[in-house]
């Protein structure tokens, strides 16, 4: 039997039984269609995750907390009173354990660490246009990180973490209200930002709008650079008060091209930091805790279409045994016109991997069709502020990957009625009733 | 191929001392003890006997369908058993054809897909296929069917398709079971016509399996099984 008839065969032995062949379609159909759309929804936050990464780090910072503790000795720890603080509060970004000056001066003596800041908390109350009353006040968050990477810029350019003058980029949506036409014309001009001291005496401060960023998932707010961070956060330090912070800020001297770092320069610094009892991250490896996190999310949404497959397959062997059942006589007849085993095998092997593919192709294309659908919805509503974001992204190899892994669980579920067909004895099949 | 057989060629096929037993323990039931027979080339062999003598079984042995317990069955002199698979199924394929005890039509698929089943299985180009199972329709007056369903036929259109699909391959040996035992007297006289006609016009050998005294009266040599043993004509 030609290849070309075994697959034209095959194909309409699958539709001879059509109400058998369409419900074992729709069992594999409801497998593929949530298996692409899972798939597509780890992709769509994946690509978007990685995206905003690429975006926002600049390559060349480690965040630095100190080390979560190691020690294994039982009982209290002997008090030295030249260690760390404890927090007072929990916080996410770092361990319980504070960072104290002697922490930073030892990370500005490591070899290949350019300037380390730390990141300190400060509040503004509210951003103004320049010289503007006080029904045109806002208010504002700043983002705390805002020194370890680069904004999303719609206009203007990054924050100038060693200029001595205070600067600020502004998220997108304050532009209308502070008075600016555009993004462009923001650029340059100056806003006035106030907070409150450690005394309770309101204070202000002008900043200088040196660029405009897009609204992220991962930076919120606006971004100031350290000369303005510096003076906020000294007006607002309580007296008195030993310096101790959670979290702190390096950036690295690189020995690539161009300066550039490089992840031996990156690796080297994280190495001299976990001696110190320090820990060192980059922006990528933060937001590798962040992807884990996504795809266990999607390890679990997809392990729930894998059963739907798993119980699909179950199906389709109990379509070709029945198949092969109705058949005997048909196959015990080639077999005795010379028809060898691994022919018949290939026969019924094949009309379930027909079967596979209907369920998957079709599967898919609905998943894409609606899941599109639903995807242009959100973005154009729900997430609508996280722009960049296509929540469901059907990469086609993804797709097509799907479709593969469909058709070959049916041809694995298709090997057991195929084999029984295959070893069918042609005088017992002739003899069949 | 109206070739007469050569003096002193070897039998198409030729069954050594034959035993099939089926099952085993209590059920343990010999349907064959011991039978030798030849086939010369273009004769036709009629096997006849009481239901359950087994004939059938006979006649599956010597189309090689099945394997004897004991005992040999030589094809133009060469022994079967030692043939690998493959050899064997093409060989079913090329040059046997079969039309067994019950029609086995494809009731779903045409007379014409139904009629060019060994020459699919052959992995002839389906053009040729049409052609030639066209061909052969048109010979046996089945042409104006050829699109219809199996299962549309009359009984005798059945057989007579059935015997289509045996001649499609132009085989040497035709093993036909009870080929008009379905049939009633009038048509089965027809598809007995046809049989003994191709026999003669083309040398092909028949094989008949029958219990039909007529039938087996028309065939050059007749043997007669009983209870798993020729008792009657092994002609060598
Ligand atoms: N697979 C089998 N298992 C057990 N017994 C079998 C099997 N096949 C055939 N037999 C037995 O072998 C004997 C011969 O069977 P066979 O089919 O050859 O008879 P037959 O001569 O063709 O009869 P009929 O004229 O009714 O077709 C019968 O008694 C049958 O019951
Ligand atoms: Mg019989």
């Amino acid at each position: 039997m030609r290849t070309a008839d075994v697959i034209t065969n095959a194909t309409r032995n699958a539709f001879r039984s059509k109400l058998r062949t369409t419900l074992t379609v729709l069992s594999l159909f409801v497998g593929a269609f949530t298996l692409t759309l899972t798939t597509a929804l780890g992709a769509g936050v994946n690509d978007y995750v990685t995206k905003q990464v690429a975006t926002i780090s600049t390559g060349d910072v480690l965040i630095v907390t100190p080390a979560a503790s190691t020690d294994t000795t039982e009982g209290p720890d002997a008090y030295d009173p030249d260690g760390r603080q404890q927090s007072a509060q929990a916080n996410p970004l770092g361990a319980g354990t504070l960072l104290n000056d002697d922490d930073l001066d030892a990370m500005r003596d490591m070899d290949g660490v350019d300037r380390v800041e730390p990141v300190r908390q400060i509040a503004v109350d509210w951003v103004a246009p320049s010289g503007g009353a006080d029904d045109e006040r806002y208010e504002l968050d700043v983002n705390p990180t805002s020194s370890i990477g680069r904004s999303d810029l719609v206009a203007g350019d990054q924050l100038d973490q060693e200029a001595d003058e205070a600067q600020i980029v502004l998220p997108e949506d304050y532009l209308d209200a502070l008075g600016f036409a555009d993004a462009e014309s923001a650029i340059g001009e100056k806003v006035e930002l106030g907070y409150t001291d450690a005394a309770q005496a309101d204070q202000a401060i002008e900043a200088e709008v040196v660029g405009v960023a897009r609204t992220s998932l991962l930076a919120a707010g606006a971004g100031v650079n350290q000369s303005l961070t510096d003076t906020i956060a000294e007006a607002q330090a309580i007296p008195g008060q030993p310096d101790a912070y959670v979290v702190a800020v390096a950036t690295l001297a690189g020995t690539g091209d161009d300066g550039a770092v490089t992840a031996s320069d990156v690796d080297d610094v994280k190495a001299q930091l976990a001696d110190a009892d320090l820990a060192g991250q980059t922006v990528e490896d933060q937001l590798g805790v962040i992807q884990t996190v996504i795809n266990g999310i999607i390890g679990v949404l997809s392990a729930f279409s894998v059963i739907a497959l798993l119980a699909a397959s179950f199906g389709i062997v109990n379509t070709l045994l029945m198949s092969v059942q109705e058949r005997t006589r048909e196959i015990g007849l080639m077999k005795a016109m010379g028809m060898s085993n691994g022919k018949v095998f290939s026969l019924f092997s094949l009309e379930a991997v027909v079967i596979g593919f209907l369920g998957s192709a079709i599967g898919a294309l609905a998943a894409i069709g609606l899941g599109s659908a639903i995807s242009t919805a959100l973005s154009a509503g729900p997430l609508a502020d996280l722009p960049g974001l296509t929540i469901l992204l059907f990469d086609p190899v993804n797709v097509v990957v799907v479709i593969l892994v469909i058709m070959l669980v049916a041809f694995l579920s298709g090997v057991l009625p195929a084999r029984r067909a295959a070893r069918q004895d042609p005088i017992d099949s002739l003899r069949y009733e | 191929m109206t070739t007469s057989p050569a003096p002193g060629a070897p039998p198409v096929l030729s069954a050594q001392a034959l035993t099939k037993t089926y099952g085993s323990g209590q059920s343990r039931f010999e349907a064959l003890r011991g039978v030798s027979l030849d086939v010369r080339r273009g004769e036709s062999l009629a096997i006849v006997g009481k239901s359950g003598s087994g004939k059938s079984t006979l006649m599956h042995l010597l189309a090689l369908l099945d394997r004897p317990t004991a005992g040999a069955v030589e094809i133009d002199g060469e022994d079967a058993a030692s043939a690998p698979v493959k050899r064997i199924n093409r060989l079913r394929n090329e040059r046997f054809g079969f039309v067994f005890q019950q029609f086995f039509l494809t009731a779903q698929q045409s007379v014409l897909e139904n009629v060019t089943l060994p020459l699919l299985v052959a992995g002839v180009a389906p053009r040729e296929r049409t052609h030639r199972g066209m061909a052969v329709l048109e010979s046996l007056g089945l042409a104006d069917k050829a699109k219809n369903k199996a299962n549309d036929l009359s009984g005798g259109q059945k057989q007579r398709v059935v015997i289509a699909r045996a001649l499609i391959n132009e085989p040497d040996v035709i093993f036909a079971d009870e080929p008009t035992g379905n049939l009633d007297t009038a048509t089965g006289g027809q598809v007995e016509d046809l049989l003994f006609g191709l026999q003669r016009e083309r040398g092909i050998t028949l094989v008949v399996v029958t219990h039909d005294d007529d039938l087996a009266a028309r065939c050059d040599r007749r043997v007669t099984i009983a209870d798993g043993l020729i008792v009657e004509g092994a002609g060598r």
